[in-house]
Formats: C-alpha cells, structure tokens, sequence
C-alpha cells in the first residue's frame, strides 16, 4: 500500500491525492497545495530547491497522518512533500483530507500542514531573480549564505 | 567508539561536509557529539544547541549514542 504520508520528486497529482481519501462515509474533501510563489520577504523568487533527511521525513509524514486521523478521526489523511528543483507556481506540498463533516475537516487540515511545518526535516533554498540562492528559515526569512 | 554525523542544508555547507564519523568514550551522549563538533572548523556558524535526532528520531542533549548510530544535526525546518 502507498504510504499516507510520503516524499516525491515527481509534481504532485491533485487528483490522485483526492482519490485516496474518497470514501462513501466522507461527506468532505479538502486538498491543500502549497505552490512556490514569486515573492517572498520582499525578494522576487524565481524556484525553490527542497531537501530533507529522507529516512526521517518520511516516517515523520506518514506519522502526522496517521496521527491526523487518530485525532479528529474518522478521517483519510494523505501528505505529500515534494524535493528537488521547483518552479513558481508548482506544487511543493500537498495535504488531503477526507472526513464526514466539513468542520472537522478544516481543522484537520490545517493542524497537518501546521505539524508538518513544526517538525519534519524538510530545507528550502531559495533561487533570487538576481541570481542568488539561500537557505530560508522557518519564519519565511533567508538565512545568510555561507561562502566557503 | 564511532558514530555517523549526518549533517543538511546550511549546517552541511558550514561544516563542508554531509557526513562525518565522530569517535567518542563509551557511554557517550548527543551532548558529547556536539561536543566534537564544535571542535571542528565552520561550527561557530551552528547554534550552540541544534535540534539533533538519533537513528532517525528527535533526541535530546542526554540521550545516550552507541556505537555506529547515525546523529543527525538537524537546520531549522522549512517544508511546505
């Protein structure tokens, strides 16, 4: 079975992601995609390179789902983080949720990309329309490059 | 003894490598390894106490290292 919550380097399929979590029970679908976006902290973007400790990040996704659907459960929860070299407006997350009611599955949408966000090891650097690159830190803000 | 020192994105370029093996006394701990680490060239450009996840799950400063664990120094997270 594929894992609910799992890495990619390939674009994300939205359909794919809703199908998963289909069921006759669930009265609510809710996709999230995160997509690059061509300006941050005031700096025109032109990609996002994404990296991770894959092994971790890999159990840390299919953990948050699972614990996603522990908690507001019934639920079908699916993650999906991508890596490697994106472009501006190309997926680098995406989060499906399936429950019976739309209330709950608000929430628990919003609770999984929160947790993703807090703590599977997944680095951006950021590609400048000027040609550089950095590391960006959690709060959106690029952390000095280091020049070797 | 030795363990596996995995290191990301800004930590990797500031140490100039990805991994490194650490030898350390028996009984060691995460607070050893960082220990050794700081000891090399680059590390002032690390926190004095980063987030660090042993065989695959965070740990925290005590949490002891036996032989031939992967230690992972781990950058502040930015997915989604």
């Amino acid at each position: 079975m594929t894992p609910l919550g799992r890495l990619t380097r390939e674009p994300i399929d939205a359909a794919v992601l809703v199908r998963e979590v289909a069921r006759p029970a669930h009265g609510a679908i809710l996709l999230f995609l995160g997509v690059v976006r061509e300006v941050n902290d005031g700096r025109g973007v032109t990609g996002i390179e994404y990296s991770a400790y894959e092994a971790m990040a890999g159990f840390e996704l299919q953990a948050i789902a699972s614990e996603a659907a522990d908690r507001f459960g019934p639920a079908d929860v699916v993650i999906v983080h991508r890596l490697g070299e994106l472009g501006l407006e190309e997926a680098s997350v995406g989060i499906a949720v399936g429950h019976a009611h739309r209330d709950e599955a608000y929430q628990l949408s919003r609770w999984t990309i929160e947790e993703l966000k807090r703590r599977v090891p997944i680095w951006k650097r950021e590609h400048y329309v000027d040609g550089t690159r950095e590391w960006a830190d959690p709060a959106g803000r690029p952390v000095a490059e280091v020049h070797q | 003894m030795s363990v596996t020192v995995l290191l990301f994105a800004s930590y990797a370029d500031a140490l100039g490598a990805s991994s490194l093996s650490v030898d350390l006394p028996a009984e060691a701990t995460v607070a050893d390894v960082l220990a050794e680490i700081a000891r090399l060239p680059g590390s002032e450009l690390l926190p004095a106490s980063p987030l660090v996840a042993v065989n695959q799950r965070y740990a925290s400063t005590s949490t002891r290292v036996s032989p031939g664990d992967e230690v992972a120094l781990i950058p502040p997270v930015a997915g989604g």
